[in-house]
């Protein structure tokens, strides 16, 4: 065995080396979005939190496209067709910037790709997916209403046939990216159950509103979706839906992108504490010195840590295609209350100055509270894990 | 010399590509044989490079042709290899001998003009000059080994048929510079805005072909080349010292008259 005492230091930012054992094409996909997020992403985010909103996300859409970030861990159509670890990479290092940012990404590649490339016709694949790929065309995924949250499946929006054609009443809410989007992948009751429809945005009694006020993901666009009797023809039904499991295994792809968004937030709310501690000076010597300052850079260092071998152990699973939907679960469920601790530790190295927008800490810390609720809320993932470990469901 | 002339233009473009160690860690000689020590700190793609792997790109983009990446280093160089065929390009070539190890600049051009020699190409590019050893030499000293007309320091490449003409940037400006292909062209970091790599091409990237030579395969004279073969020696070298600490000017309502102040006594205006 090698001498322990010889072993270099480990690296702060990254204690336990969990970045050493990516290939190098991981490690490729890793640097080209860390590097993309530095020039593109980090100058602006902070104004585009303060207005609320992402001032052109038609530009950004684009350059996330041109980048191949866009469903990049699908096949064909456009699609990049990397390793489900590289997909993980890249939501890491966008949310390193801002969870908005990553959920931008999230929505199109594993919500709205994701659901036409599972269960979409060939045409439907091949008029929607390049396009989105290349970052031309926006899309949304309709799931959540005003009265479902957790109990998707008690959904109101109908979906009725009248002759071929399909026509669709309801509303969706909390649609990120709804009033930009060009197609809304939209799930609706039908007589032979829950179906997914692929909705374009330009079709008459088709409405967005964006939704105002909100307090976190403030750089990204939240929306209302509203479906007054919108006639669409036969082919706009995804042919391969069926039931609530279609749009779930959707949510399932983007909470895996979720896990490691968290990691991205985490680590950077642990790199601004760790500048800020050894900068700020109070009773002669930097904060960094004091042991209160030391016991919550501790926690920090392994809460990001665990969070990081977290999501590569799953990645890893998800590239063998042994990654169990409760194993996603248990990321989600361990990561974000992961991110969540280290993001208020860090607001509190900062002081006074951590609750602005000149660090990124407080930013991060309420979008996090997003992050915390989405795609399954924090209680549903505990009771998934309490199902998977007991066999006994405590909520169906 | 394999230079392939003749219409139609599809271009064959070699762009030099040299790993260096990164500018934003500490950087050190080995203390043995006053050599970079290249375990040091991580190795990445020269920066001034990147702009000329992607004038490549965009001229083969406009013209046709091929982007040949030529890289001469030890094995860590294939990271920036990858990377350069990350980028777009369609092939590499890696001169990797430990005989080559501490050749200095003129024995790289003359390595590199060996290397090109077994080579087709119309145009060469490389960067300007890279942030390690900031010769700044390698293309003009390749050029004459090559006997081919050099542009250097360009700013702006445009190529009609044979010709080529380029925007030399100087202190007061730029000069037009024409010659006839095959050439040498040299760019600044002026000169475009290099592409972030795509994923899909990262992960084509490791089928892309890379060619290893040896000196021997490139036909490089080993008494030409090395440390022992130096044409230049480093005689001596010290770390840089530790940045003085700064003045902090604090601002009583008269902050900008302190600040002036300094400048002026620096002799800054």
């Amino acid at each position: 065995m090698s001498d322990p005492r010889k072993a270099a230091a480990p690296d702060p930012d990254d204690f336990l080396d969990v970045d050493g054992s990516l290939s190098a094409e991981e490690r490729d996909i890793r640097d080209t979005v860390r590097g993309f997020a530095a020039r593109e992403l980090l100058p602006d985010v902070a104004d585009w939190f303060d207005a609320g909103t992402i001032p052109e996300p038609r530009a950004l859409a684009k350059s996330f496209g041109d980048l191949g970030v866009f469903g990049m861990h699908l096949d064909g159509y456009g699609c990049a067709g990397a390793s489900a670890v590289a997909y993980g990479l890249a939501c890491r290092e966008l949310e390193a910037v801002d969870s908005g940012l990553r959920s931008f990404v999230s929505v199109q590649g594993s919500l709205a790709m994701t659901a036409i490339h599972k269960f979409g016709s060939e045409e439907q694949k091949n008029a929607w997916l390049p396009r989105m790929a290349a970052g031309e065309l926006i899309g949304c995924f309709g799931l959540t209403e005003p009265d479902s949250g957790s109990d998707p499946g008690s959904m109101r929006t109908r979906a009725r046939r009248d002759g071929s054609d399909w026509v669709l009443d309801g509303t969706k809410m909390w649609i990120t990216n709804g009033s930009i989007a060009d197609v809304a992948v939209v799930w609706a009751t039908t007589e032979e159950g829950i179906r997914g429809f692929v909705v374009p945005t330009d079709a008459p009694g088709f409405s967005a509103n964006t939704v105002h006020g909100k307090l976190s993901l403030r750089a990204s666009v939240t929306s209302e979706l509203v479906l007054d009797g919108v006639r669409l023809p036969a082919d706009a039904l995804l042919p391969g839906s069926s039931g609530l499991g279609s749009p779930l295994s959707c949510l399932n792809e983007a909470r895996y992108g979720i896990v490691w968004g968290a990691v991205g937030a985490a680590r950077a709310c642990y790199r601004a504490a760790l500048d800020y501690a050894a900068t700020r000076e109070q009773f002669g010597r930097p904060i960094a010195g004091f042991q209160l300052t030391q016991r919550k850079l501790a926690d920090m260092v392994v809460d990001v840590n665990q969070a990081a071998l977290t999501a590569l152990q799953l990645g890893r699973l998800k590239d063998a295609g042994r990654c169990h939907h409760t194993q996603v679960s248990f990321g989600k469920f361990a990561c974000v209350a992961a991110a969540q601790r280290v993001a208020r530790e860090a607001r509190s190295i900062h002081g006074a100055n951590g609750i602005t927008l000149e660090y990124p800490v407080l930013r991060h810390m309420l979008n996090l509270e997003t992050v915390a609720t989405y795609e399954g809320t924090e209680e549903i993932h505990a009771l998934s894990l309490g199902h998977a470990v007991t066999g006994i469901s405590a909520f169906r | 010399m394999g230079v392939q002339g003749g219409w139609p233009p599809a271009m064959n473009i070699v762009v030099l590509v040299k790993q260096v160690p990164d500018t934003a860690t500490e950087r050190k000689l080995s203390s043995d044989d006053k050599t970079l020590d290249r375990a040091a700190s991580d190795g990445v793609i020269n920066e001034l490079d990147e702009y000329a792997i992607e004038e490549a790109l965009l001229l083969r983009e406009k013209h046709g042709g091929e982007v040949t990446v030529l890289t001469m280093g030890p094995d860590q160089a294939t990271d920036s290899i990858r990377k350069a065929l990350s980028m777009g390009a369609d092939k590499a070539v890696h001169v990797n001998d430990e005989a080559l190890h501490g050749s200095d600049a003129l024995q790289t051009a003359y390595a590199l003009s060996r290397a090109l020699g077994r080579m087709e190409f119309d145009l060469v590019v490389l960067g300007s000059e890279s942030t390690d050893a900031r010769t700044g030499v390698v293309g003009a000293a390749l050029a004459e080994y090559l006997e081919l007309p050099q542009l250097t320091l360009a700013g702006k490449v445009d190529i009609e048929g044979r010709a080529i003409k380029v925007q030399r940037l100087t202190d007061y400006g730029y000069d037009v510079v024409e010659a006839q292909l095959p050439a040498v062209v040299s760019v600044v970091e002026k000169i475009n805005e290099p592409r972030y790599p795509s994923f899909k091409l990262i992960m084509q990237a490791k089928k892309k072909p890379v060619e290893k030579l040896t000196i021997a395969d490139a036909e490089i004279d080993a008494a030409k080349v090395g440390l022992a073969n130096a044409t230049t020696e480093t005689v001596d070298f010290a770390p840089a010292p530790p940045r003085a600490a700064g003045t902090i000017v604090k601002d009583e309502g008269d902050g900008g008259t302190k600040v002036a102040d300094f400048l002026a006594e620096k002799k800054f205006v």
